[in-house]
């Protein structure tokens, strides 16, 4: 019941975003099959003439439709940049097997007596084509068009990934942020829309085959007037925002950036977080969201805006960790406080550039780190029987990264053994593990322990005022108090969002900060 | 044959192969107006490919097809086949069209205007039992096997072409509404002015709708004459053992009361059950001849109506205009010398016999002379 209130007001409130989603949607969808029947179909009766290339052909239809949704637009990316284009591309092959299929059976279907009659009676060629087999063909035809429609209605939530727009969006948004009615917001649209149109085309299915003819020339009518609906006026501003649907989201992102500086006039496009960066750098959108971290900062050449009103809360990365292991090795803590303070921004940024864009392996350039700070020794030897250290992280390099300096220094300095547990996804799969003792430590972010796991109503967040000692103070407190856990002393750099433009457009617009980003765009 | 009309269908050296397998192999004949050529032969004996080279649904391999002295290949074969009936067993009318459109597509192919359409449409469909009122917005599934059949025939009268191909039409219909609708076929007016190809395997038929049967073995002609030329005179063993099973209904079938009885004997018999008036109407060309030899009919195949003599020398009659025959119903005193004997056994034993001055005794002692008579001839 809550639930579903929450939606309801969840809806009311972005009434107009939800409208122009199910609008891309239903835009997405109808251009996509257009594409897919205008090729599907001719293949279809081609086939039907030269049925030696079928297998062939619905086989190669069939290694498409097996290709994971995501991968399919990985690999379109590349190809066709972001936007509607690999969207729309994706979703017109993943339509073309029912269509090929059900145009080449449909026809296959028609009785032979049928159309031997036609020719003997004086049809030609393209007359029994048009007048005999695929009038008896478009029942099945019509399936086809159908499953392809579900299908892609289904598929193009993924189009939110590409900065295609689509209900994907809410559902990105709220998988990201772990928001059930917000995953509901875009997903029941969706469900509903693969309803409507299945009902729909069910309907026409069912009609006569004379009726079905005139139906269908209607429907091949409205596909691009739907697909239309895609391209409506949208807003426009001077520069294009390209944002991950967790940034757009989270009352700590775009929200809370918006209200901080009243940016306004700048449209945005949401598409997957792994994408934004080559977003920006390809200049398919010129501001983009970001971690202040972020290796390709440094790539691609980015340059982050400068926070001057403190929007962003504080993300300083801090170990926590089970007092218990500190307790049963003393030797422990002094170790661990090597760290402390002792990597900047730019450092994390540097570090992170190495993993993910030199692909250098994490291990590597820690110890590199280490020995620059002269904090490398080399490991102990083995000792059988001794105790484990678990170390876990999250899925990103930044934390394998700081896993391995961490367990490094254990091996170099303690007798002590070291398993890491790496890639436990997100925050709340690390945060579990450690509050059930499945692993001892992990680093975690200032800004995350407050708002993900903490999540205190918005008057205590407001009283810490984005403090980054305020807001590290106030998680170490209340992690003792409510899971006996212990944030140790902070790492030194902040990796919290950011807003990033490139560094040349920044340059040359002189904006260095985000309040000279909204001046521009009020300007 | 200097002064028959030319043939409406003239095949000349016709060849066709499927792969290494010839199933046409070199077939020449000629249809004439009017004409009723069955092509009859065992399952894969090459008649429905040799029917569909005919209109171009297939292709020879070498060879001509002429239709009224013109090559076929010269005409774009959609043009070719609006200007050819075809029926096929399967009927294959177009199962999202009414029965008025089915049979309005040649028509409306060629042009015709709209009412003509409708006129003939509602024509044909009343010629062929079927009411227009009632059947003309029916869709094809909505009938019987036998009213699609006919409505198969109708779509392909439609446009009134001079000649009809038919393969196999009645081949999917249950016996008694086959014989019902064969009768139907036989007696439209519509059909008797067409030249007919028609493919079948099924003897009887043959012999009953034919007026010259071609018999097929593995893609070559084995005889090609009228029936009885197939049952009395048959060229080889094959064409004699293909009727084998069926040789003495056939028989039954193809001799007349003039063929079985003497000519003055006949005459009597028959002006004694007869009406005098219809015995003169129906008096036929009846010739004696004293040879004791019988002569071979070559000139069979464009003169239909042909004299048999026969060793003792009675009168035979041979009537072609088979239609005329078997278009009379067996009703008592209705002998003629076109009846054939089963006609007459089956009025002589029906309900109403005739007082006739034979019986049934008399009447197959002379059958079975004639028999002889025809065994003998064929021997020599």
């Amino acid at each position: 019941m809550e639930t579903l209130s929450a939606l309801f007001t969840f809806w009311h409130e972005q009434a107009g975003k939800l409208g122009e989603q199910t609008l891309q949607h239903i835009g997405l969808t109808a251009g996509s099959l257009l594409l897919g029947v205008l090729l599907g179909v001719p293949l279809g009766i081609w086939l039907s003439r030269r049925p030696r290339w079928a297998p062939a052909v619905l086989g190669l239809a069939g290694v498409l439709q097996t290709v994971p949704s995501i991968a399919l637009l990985g690999v379109l990316i590349p190809l066709l940049g972001i936007g509607w284009q690999p969207a729309i591309f994706a979703l017109f092959l993943y339509s073309l097997l029912p269509i090929i299929r059900n145009t080449f059976e449909g026809i296959r279907g028609v009785p032979p007596a049928v159309v031997e009659a036609a020719r003997g009676l004086g049809l030609t060629d393209g007359q029994v084509l048009r007048k005999v087999e695929l009038p008896l063909a478009l029942p099945v035809l019509m399936a086809g068009i159908r499953t392809a429609t579900v299908i892609n209605v289904g598929v193009a939530t993924l189009a939110a990934y590409v900065a295609a727009g689509g209900l994907g969006e809410f559902i990105f948004g709220g998988i990201a942020l772990n928001n059930p009615v917000m995953i509901l917001a875009g997903a029941l649209p969706a469900a509903g829309l693969a309803l409507v149109f299945d009902a729909l085309l069910g309907g026409v299915q069912k009609l006569s085959t004379r009726r079905l003819g005139q139906v269908g020339a209607a429907l091949l009518v409205s596909l691009p007037l739907l697909g239309g609906l895609y391209l409506l006026p949208r807003a426009t501003g001077k520069l294009l925002a390209g944002f991950s649907p967790e940034f757009v989201g989270r009352a700590d992102g775009l929200p809370g950036l918006t209200k901080a500086y009243g940016l306004t006039h700048l449209p945005n496009v949401v598409l997957a977080p792994t994408l934004v960066y080559e977003a920006a750098r390809n200049a398919h959108v010129d501001v983009i969201d970001g971690y202040s971290t972020d290796g390709r900062i440094r790539a691609y050449g980015l340059r982050v805006l400068r926070d001057d009103r403190r929007a962003f809360p504080p993300y300083f990365a801090v170990p926590v960790v089970r007092p218990a292991l500190l307790r049963e090795h003393p030797e422990l803590a002094p170790v661990l406080a090597k760290l402390d303070d002792q990597i900047s921004d730019s450092v994390m940024t540097n570090l992170n550039y190495q993993a993910d864009y030199l692909h250098q392996d994490p291990k590597a350039i820690a110890e590199a780190f280490l020995k620059r700070r002269g904090l490398w020794k080399a490991p102990r030897p083995a000792v059988a029987g001794a105790p484990v250290v678990r170390l876990g992280s999250k899925i990103f390099a930044e934390q394998y990264i700081l896993a391995e300096l961490y367990a490094n220094l254990i091996r170099g300095n303690t007798d002590l053994a070291v398993q890491t547990k790496t890639g436990l996804g997100g925050t709340t799969i690390c945060f579990e593990a450690l509050r059930h003792g499945e692993i001892d430590m992990y680093p975690e972010y200032t800004g995350t322990g407050l708002l993900v796991l903490l999540q205190p109503k918005p008057t205590v967040v407001d009283s810490l005022g984005g403090r980054p000692a305020a807001v590290l103070g106030y998680v170490r407190q209340e992690f003792r108090r409510r899971f006996g856990l212990e944030w140790l002393a902070p790492l030194g750099f902040n990796n919290t969002y950011a807003l990033l433009m490139r560094g040349q457009q920044a340059h040359e617009l002189g904006i260095v900060s985000v309040s000279d980003l909204g001046g521009y765009l009020q300007k | 044959m200097p002064d028959a009309p030319p043939p409406v269908i003239q095949v000349t050296n016709l060849h066709k192969s499927f792969g290494a397998q010839a199933v046409v192999r070199d077939v020449s004949f000629a249809v004439a107006a009017g004409e009723t050529l069955v092509l009859l032969g065992p399952s894969g004996c090459g008649k429905t490919t040799l029917l569909k080279l005919l209109n171009r649904l297939i292709e020879p391999d070498g060879g001509t097809v002429e239709i009224n002295g013109c090559d076929v290949r010269q005409q774009p074969p959609a043009q070719l086949r609006r200007g050819i009936g075809y029926v096929i067993q399967q009927v294959g009318l177009l199962p999202h069209y009414t029965v008025a459109e089915n049979i309005a597509v040649v028509p409306k192919l060629l042009g015709h205007a709209p009412a003509a359409i409708a006129a003939r449409t509602a024509a044909l469909l009343t010629r062929l039992h079927l009411p227009p009122e009632r059947y003309a917005g029916q869709l094809p599934q909505q009938l019987s096997g036998g009213q699609q059949q006919r409505v198969g025939l109708a779509r392909a009268l439609a446009a009134d072409p001079p000649i009809i191909l038919m393969d196999e039409p009645f081949g999917a219909l249950d016996p008694i509404t086959r014989a019902s609708i064969r009768r139907e076929f036989r007696e439209l007016d519509e059909l008797k002015r067409k030249t007919v190809v028609l493919v079948t395997h099924d003897v009887t038929e043959a012999f009953e709708l034919a007026d010259r049967i071609m018999l097929l073995e593995a893609g070559q002609i084995q005889q090609l004459g009228t029936p009885r030329e197939l049952l009395f005179r048959p060229a080889n063993g094959f064409v004699r053992r293909f009727f084998t099973a069926e040789r003495l209904a056939l028989q039954l079938r193809t001799l007349t009361l003039s063929d079985v009885f003497a000519e003055e004997e006949a005459n009597k018999l028959l002006l004694e059950v007869h009406n005098p008036s219809l015995a003169a109407q129906n008096t036929l060309p009846l010739s004696s001849s004293t040879t004791n030899s019988a002569h071979t009919e070559g000139s069979a195949v464009n003169n239909p109506e042909v004299r048999v003599n026969n060793q003792t020398g009675s009168p035979a009659i041979l009537s072609a205009s088979k239609q005329e025959v078997t278009s009379k119903t067996s009703s008592a005193a209705d002998f003629t010398a076109a009846t054939t004997v089963q006609q007459a056994l089956e009025t002589l034993t029906g309900p109403n016999a005739p007082l006739a001055s034979f019986g049934v005794p008399q009447l197959m002692a002379a059958f079975g002379e004639a028999l002889q008579r025809e065994e003998y001839a064929w021997k020599r």
